[in-house]
């Protein structure tokens, strides 16, 4: 029997006479998916369709000194070429319509600032077909100078690495304006450790992997009536596409119009709204709808992936299998930009020490910027990575100590009423029934013992108790970053971010780098660590897009764009520098975020 | 040259929804004056049946049929906030909203129905079929349709009602981590059977067996399609896929599906799912999300099958040929370490072949 639903599990928890839920009522959009006449994004094919291609690095990391596109505009059908100095508001961070972390990543690499990824747009085409902007995409001319790249994460949180991404200088995301990595701390391990019979240690990676949906992401945008630009797009998050739009081309919200909902795949690989704000503008800058579409290739290595996670697991455990330590390093593989990663390791330290119950824990978890891919969400965000990490490694444990893996999962298993790493109760576990029914269809025999366990029962008391002593300790500190004000733009002051400035290739030069951006706002508390600024820059006077994180065209010297923006509301007040304040506060605070 | 049979287990729990809280979704729904209903959402269906589901609890909750109901999702004009659909938090998050929302409207369609009927809302029950009558007394009854045009033309009330969920956002301690991560757990443990062939480093997905944790089933074949699916994910993930195979070093990138590995028709074997159903307390009628989280335990499990089969501990995903290889070099040819061979035998190929997925 391919599934059978095991309705003796549980019954009394569960009302089972209800009318509609519990039945296999056929979709309500099978017969459309099945005739083929589901309209997805790619269906809306407006006459006068124009197709935007990106031009894109093909090195890790380099500064691109010059953009000659004027070979490209001239090819025919070409209806315009976008440019860093197009994009209003050239510096986002996806999370930062959740007020989480430093925008980081500009929608397009202007002159004199750095490439940090193979595949890295820095210039777009807009063109009457795809072949016309392929052809145009060929003949633009950019002038790189090569830098020196870092790929492996723990090559790039060394002292005197390249510094990847200048938000976070030394590689690593800032958590809580405070740490740079994010901290478990439940117990005591080091004295689970000497308590434990044996201590065994693992290393385990997992791979960056494609969501590799059938339908490519993409988006298609076209002119509305009453001044206003419709968008059909492939995104999983309507409103994070509408924000991240209406951000990048600092246009209200009002005048966007987002379609979608029906999706050819999504894993994850659809969220970080690259697509839409492209499109529109596109469409803002023509007038014409227009389409932009990763192609297989670019879905394959510039679409975000599962990021690569990098685990070491220490585990302390007695003979009989019981586990009293568990301690957790781990380094995710953010790529060049921020995208979602931070957060995905907020969840999984949310999820140490997996589903089972120990007495001490603890983790360091970094967010590590390297000279690749910027990494996204994939099915199991956060967790399936660590999960390789822990039931292998429980499997060697097992191994280790002559024990049956299913029996050593059930004895430590967590259950009804224990007190979990993160310090809340378990309540409504079911892993103690998983583990055996698996057995039983496997036919994998387990001891009576075993068998008779129950999620039910045998948690709480003094399972349900916090530890009477928790080791805590301040190593990873930093400096220079307020969590108060933290994603506003706020940057890490003179060196104290991380020795990792130091190492930066190319330092001397202005162009590119970020520069220490004053406040927007009022400081709040006195900050008495924090140092100054050194501010020890060049003046960056030069008439160009010099510096990504200068936010609009008019920022470096005051010099007049020079092409035609698409929309602008009121320019809100610009910092000393030229940058704009961000607008409006979000929500919370939580490691890194901002109280409103 | 021999092939190795090899059985590994992994048990897991996911977190449904996005960690922290702070992620609202929002439905809103009305009726039209036949008493048909039209969910809106900017929720996006991605092929995993968000718009199945939340219809089929619009329904439930309206005490309507489900073919009186629609869902119509996402336009940003006219469909209300949702963070999106990710993080298992669809069913959740969006189900949770659409029955706040539909007892909005079935409050109004009921007063109606009170009203044409003359006794007290309270008394009145649904029957699922499209009728509404006194609790304990069918005759006296009106149908959905009749309640639903007196409130709109008679009345001058809209059958309407907004919904939205939020799990207020968490704190996160810096100093231990201190978090409420997410409200409930999904949980799951599987027995992959394989063989490697110790000539080749070729694995072989032979069987899985599988117990499934999610709340409960609101619709039985989107589970299986979600549970068989993804489970087949995470073993592509643990055998065959990733998009930098000489990973940190950025060569040998494939560029399409020719060189993006998956497993193919030949490659699939039977999956047995159990499924348990345990509902989440504050789950829309206790159901939590098999999205992600089936897929997660095959990638361990796949790496103990094969510890299993020959010896070799493979902790770098994925798990190649190459890999298998240069561990089995290492160890001086095959370890078995018995527990595949001895547990696997007892089935006949037949009957391990005669149910496919």
């Amino acid at each position: 029997m391919p599934i059978e639903f095991r309705k003796e599990y549980f019954a009394d928890e569960r009302d089972d006479n209800l009318n509609e839920i519990g039945k296999p009522t056929q979709r309500q959009d099978m017969l459309g998916h099945v005739t083929g006449r589901s309209p997805f994004y790619d269906d809306h094919l407006f006459d006068g369709l124009c197709h935007i291609r990106c031009v894109r690095s093909p090195h890790h990391h380099a500064r691109v000194r010059r953009i000659d596109v004027s070979e490209a505009e001239r090819v025919p059908g070409v209806r315009r070429v976008i440019l860093a100095r197009d994009v209003p508001h050239n510096l986002n961070t996806l999370l930062s319509l959740m007020d989480f972390g430093l925008d980081d990543e500009p929608m397009l690499t202007p002159e004199g600032a750095e490439v940090r990824y193979r595949g890295e747009p820095v210039a777009a085409i807009v063109a009457d077909t795809e072949r016309i902007a392929r052809e145009a995409v060929a003949k633009v001319r950019v002038d790189y100078e090569v830098l020196p790249h870092v790929l492996d994460v723990e090559e790039a949180v060394k002292p005197g690495a390249v510094a990847v991404n200048p938000a976070y200088p030394a590689n690593k995301f800032v958590y809580h304006g405070k740490y740079d990595h994010q901290k478990l701390r439940y117990g005591d391990v080091e004295a689970g450790f000497r308590q434990a019979d044996r201590v065994i240690e693992g290393r385990y990676q997992m791979s960056p992997i494609e969501q590799a949906p059938i339908e490519t992401c993409g988006a298609i945008a076209a002119p509305e009536t009453n001044d206003r630009y419709v968008c059909y797009t492939s995104t999983q998050a309507l409103f994070f596409s509408l924000g991240t739009a209406a951000k990048l081309l600092d246009i209200s919200s009002a005048r966007l119009h987002l379609i979608g909902g029906t999706v050819g795949g999504g894993f994850g690989g659809k969220v970080d709204s690259i697509h839409e704000p492209l499109a529109i503008l596109g469409t803002v800058l023509t007038g014409r709808p227009c389409k932009a579409m990763f192609d297989r290739e670019e879905e394959m290595q510039v679409g975000a992936p599962r990021g690569a996670e990098r685990w070491y697991i220490t585990d302390g455990v007695m003979n009989d299998g019981t586990l009293v330590a568990r301690k957790f390093v781990g380094y995710f593989d953010a790529g060049a930009y921020t995208r979602l990663s931070s957060y995905a390791i907020i969840k999984g330290v949310g999820h140490l020490p997996g589903p089972y119950t120990i007495p001490n824990v603890y983790a360091d978890v970094y967010c590590v910027f390297t000279n690749r891919t910027p990494a996204t969400a994939m099915r199991g965000f956060g967790v399936t990575g660590v999960d390789f990490a822990i039931e292998s490694h429980m499997d060697v444990v097992a191994d280790e100590l002559g024990l049956d893996p299913i029996e050593m999962r059930i004895k430590n298993a967590y259950r009804d009423g224990d007190m979990k790493a993160h310090r809340r109760l378990a309540k409504n576990t079911a892993l103690v029934e998983c583990c055996q029914v698996a057995a039983e269809k496997a036919g994998w025999p387990l001891s009576a013992e075993a068998r008779a366990a129950s999620s039910l029962t045998g948690g709480g008391g003094a399972r349900g108790e916090m530890p009477a002593f928790t080791a805590l300790d301040e190593h990873g500190r930093v400096s220079g970053y307020e969590s108060g004000s933290y994603a506003q733009g706020d940057r890490p002051r003179g060196e104290a971010a991380g020795s990792g400035a130091q190492g930066r290739s190319g330092s001397g030069t202005p162009s590119g780098q970020p520069s220490p951006r004053p406040r927007a706002e009022p400081p709040r508390a006195p900050q008495p660590t924090r140092v100054e600024p050194t501010r020890a820059e060049p003046a960056r006077a030069e008439p160009q897009w010099s510096d990504p994180y200068a936010g609009r065209p008019s920022a470096p010297a005051g010099t007049a764009p020079a092409s035609p923006r698409p929309e602008r509301s009121p320019a809100p007040d610009a910092g000393p520098d030229g940058t704009a304040p961000r607008r409006g506060p979000r929500f919370a605070s939580i490691s890194g975020l901002r109280r409103r | 040259m021999a092939i190795h049979k090899g059985r590994g287990f992994a048990s897991i729990n996911y977190p449904i929804g996005m960690n922290l809280g702070g992620d609202p979704s929002q439905a809103l729904v009305h009726s039209n004056p036949d008493g048909k209903f039209m969910v809106a959402l900017s929720s996006i269906d991605l092929g995993q049946g968000m718009k199945s589901v939340t219809r089929q609890i619009a329904a439930e909750t309206l005490g309507v049929p489900v073919e009186d109901v629609y869902v119509d999702t996402a336009d940003s004009d006219t469909g209300p906030h949702c963070m999106g659909s990710f993080a298992s938090r669809g069913t959740h998050r969006v189900g949770n909203a659409v029955i706040q929302a539909a007892r909005e409207a079935r409050a109004v369609m009921m007063e109606a129905a009170a009203e044409e009927l003359e006794v007290n809302a309270a008394d009145l029950v649904t029957d699922g079929k499209g009728n509404i009558h006194v609790a304990g007394a069918p005759s006296r009854s009106i149908t959905t349709a009749e309640a639903s045009a007196a409130a709109q033309f008679k009345h001058g009330k809209t059958v309407s009602g907004r919904g939205i969920f939020l799990i207020p956002l968490s704190e996160v301690s810096a100093e231990t981590g201190e978090m409420t991560p997410v409200s409930c757990f999904a949980h799951a443990a599987v027995i992959l059977d394989i063989e490697v062939c110790d000539e080749t480093g070729d694995v072989r997905v032979i069987e899985v067996n599988s117990s499934y944790e999610l709340g409960r089933a609101l619709n039985p074949k989107l589970v299986e399609q979600q549970l068989i699916g993804g489970a087949w994910m995470g073993l592509s993930h643990a055998l065959w896929e990733t998009t930098e195979p000489r990973y940190p070093e950025r060569d040998h990138l494939p560029t399409d599906f020719n060189h993006y590995l998956m497993p193919g028709p030949g490659d699939i074997a039977p999956h047995n799912v159990a499924v348990l159903e345990r509902p989440a307390p504050d789950g829309p009628f206790g159901g939590k999300g098999p999205g992600e989280m089936c897929a997660n335990p095959l990638l361990p499990a796949a790496a103990n099958a094969v510890f299993d089969a020959v010896g070799v501990r493979v902790t770098d995903l994925p798990i190649t040929p190459e890999k298998i290889l240069r561990g089995l070099r290492e160890n001086g040819g095959a370890r078995p370490r018995g527990r595949g061979a001895a547990l696997a035998g007892g089935r006949s190929g037949a009957e391990r072949r005669g149910v496919l997925v």
